[in-house]
């Protein structure tokens, strides 16, 4: 069954069990061994926190329902009649057949590049200033976050379906997979030196093994878009490679590039089969 | 950026061995995507994007250079390292201690002037009271003692946080002081942590 919004849900009865969660979370970070006992901590409480009643991340997809359905932008348009792969303002599994081949744009494209696309055609968006909100942060909401979660979470409790089947969706795979291995940077870090074995760790943090399809590329692209008790925002698959690039030393990573996309494809075949429960939670 | 020959000679390579559903991207397409992919880089951060001839090896390969490869890594690698002059390789354990636990630094979004740190901890096991180790590289728990903490043990410890792939080629260990990434005196307060009889990796 599909998770989806509960209509009876109040923004105060999230806000309240957050800043239970994150009660919980600066308590156990007072001690020594943090990292580990709130993780555990979390894990325990997470079936319960991804209630839709509870997990804040629901606020963004309600944003992101008002945005898809508000007319803006120089043509004032809703994004209501966006092609997002399933057809017009189709939105059930759509988010489950992302990255996929466009022909209208003639590319590959995810959701945050979609998006960017109806954006600028439909509704003559001011992308520029959409942009500058890219993630969200203190104070300031991020669209494109919003339309994610809404979006995703209307593939929520269905299954991956990794299209690979244009060539130009094959090529994007590979490059993704190339990508995937490609060693630079001042630490030679690449995707695969943390995410190239099962059962390892950084520190307590368990690493998920990305080289072979199965459960742990499952697990992980199937909670994603998220909501980051840790950084107290909603957290997309973009911003997460994001913030591995950041770690492996990189410069920041263009957003919504040809590069992510085909990462985030090779993910998603990884994923293949695997199921969607979003927006999730994690820490 | 020197020898194209090498990746066009491990291209031939590789290319064979992917499976035959597969398309095969030519490498100047990968890198093409690449470079649009980090084009807002400062300039001070674009060498990063690229790849040295070690790092474009060990991707093309997958981490398994064939054995001729991996010897040129080897001596490449080997002949990268400096040795501190007065030929003292143990500096400050405690110093080294702190260096082991630091992950920050060399991000984008570390305040300017973060001393980097070599972040050990995230990959190995050292000293027995830190249970918070990360499990890529092997345990480090004793390695000084196991050593006999012979001097010359220690030399090679000094070599092996300078550059790791001066001893496995590929390793997914950072090559240190190869990069920069940490000076001399934080490699040898490193080796001390390691190596020292009064280090709590020894106790
Ligand atoms: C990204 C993970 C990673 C980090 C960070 C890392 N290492 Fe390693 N290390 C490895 C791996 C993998 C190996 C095994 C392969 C090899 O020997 O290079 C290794 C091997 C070693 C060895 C050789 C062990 C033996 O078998 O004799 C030493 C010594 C070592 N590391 C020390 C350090 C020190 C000191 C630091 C911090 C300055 C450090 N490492 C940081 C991954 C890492």
């Amino acid at each position: 069954m599909a998770r989806t919004r509960h209509e009876t849900r109040t923004a105060a009865g999230a806000g309240a069990l957050l800043a239970f969660v994150l009660g919980l979370a600066g308590g156990v970070a007072a001690e020594e061994t943090a990292a580990d006992q709130s993780e555990k901590e979390i894990e325990k409480y997470r079936a319960m926190i991804n209630d839709p009643m509870a997990n804040p991340a629901f606020l963004n997809v309600d944003r992101g329902e008002i945005l898809w359905k508000t007319a803006r932008g120089s043509k004032n348009a809703s994004l209501e009649t966006c092609d997002l792969g399933e057809g017009a303002g189709k939105l059930e599994s759509a988010y489950a057949k992302l990255p996929r081949y466009f022909k209208d744009a003639d590319k590959v494209l995810d959701l945050e590049q979609r998006l960017l696309w109806c954006m600028d055609k439909i509704q003559g968006a001011d992308l520029k200033e959409i942009l500058s909100r890219k993630f969200s942060g203190p104070g300031k909401v991020s669209d494109m976050e919003d339309l994610v979660a809404y979006i995703a979470n209307k593939s929520s409790g269905m299954k991956f379906s990794a299209q690979v089947g244009h060539p130009k969706e094959q090529q994007a795979y590979a490059i993704g997979e190339a990508l995937f291995y490609r060693r630079s940077s001042i630490e030679d870090f690449s995707c695969a030196t943390c995410h190239g074995d099962t059962g390892k760790r950084i520190r307590l943090q368990a690493l998920p093994d990305f080289t072979k399809p199965g459960k742990d590329a499952q697990d992980t692209m199937g909670s994603w878009p998220t909501y980051r008790v840790s950084q107290s925002q909603m957290r997309t698959m973009q911003h997460r490679l994001w913030d591995c690039y950041r770690q492996m030393r990189m410069p920041a990573p263009e957003y919504g590039s040809e590069g992510i996309t085909a990462l985030t494809l090779y993910l998603t075949k990884q994923a293949d089969g695997g199921e969607i429960t979003v927006p999730s939670i994690k820490r | 950026m020197k020898p194209l020959s090498i990746s066009v000679v491990l291209a031939a390579l590789s290319f064979p061995a992917l499976a035959a559903d597969k398309v095969a991207v030519p490498p100047a397409e990968v890198e093409a995507v690449v470079q649009a992919m980090f084009k807002s880089a400062l300039e001070d951060w674009k060498p990063r994007v690229g790849q040295d001839e070690t790092q474009r090896v060990c991707t093309d390969t997958r981490n398994n250079p064939p054995d001729a490869e991996a010897a040129k890594i080897k001596a490449r690698e080997l002949a990268s390292i400096a040795y501190p002059e007065d030929g003292n390789v143990m500096g400050d354990w405690k110093k080294g201690e702190k260096i082991a636990q630091t992950g920050t630094g060399g991000q984008f979004s570390d305040e300017p002037g973060t001393v980097n740190g070599g972040n050990c901890y995230a990959c190995h096991q050292m000293a027995a009271a830190e249970v918070s180790f990360g499990t890529l590289g092997p345990s480090l728990l004793g390695y000084g003692k196991l050593k006999n903490f012979q001097a010359a043990e220690n030399k090679l410890a000094l070599a092996k946080i300078f550059n790791a792939q001066s001893v496995v080629a590929c390793s997914n260990m950072p090559r240190f002081g190869y990069h920069k990434f940490l000076s001399m005196d934080q490699i040898k307060d490193v080796t001390a942590y390691l190596m020292s009889p009064d280090s709590p990796v020894n106790k």
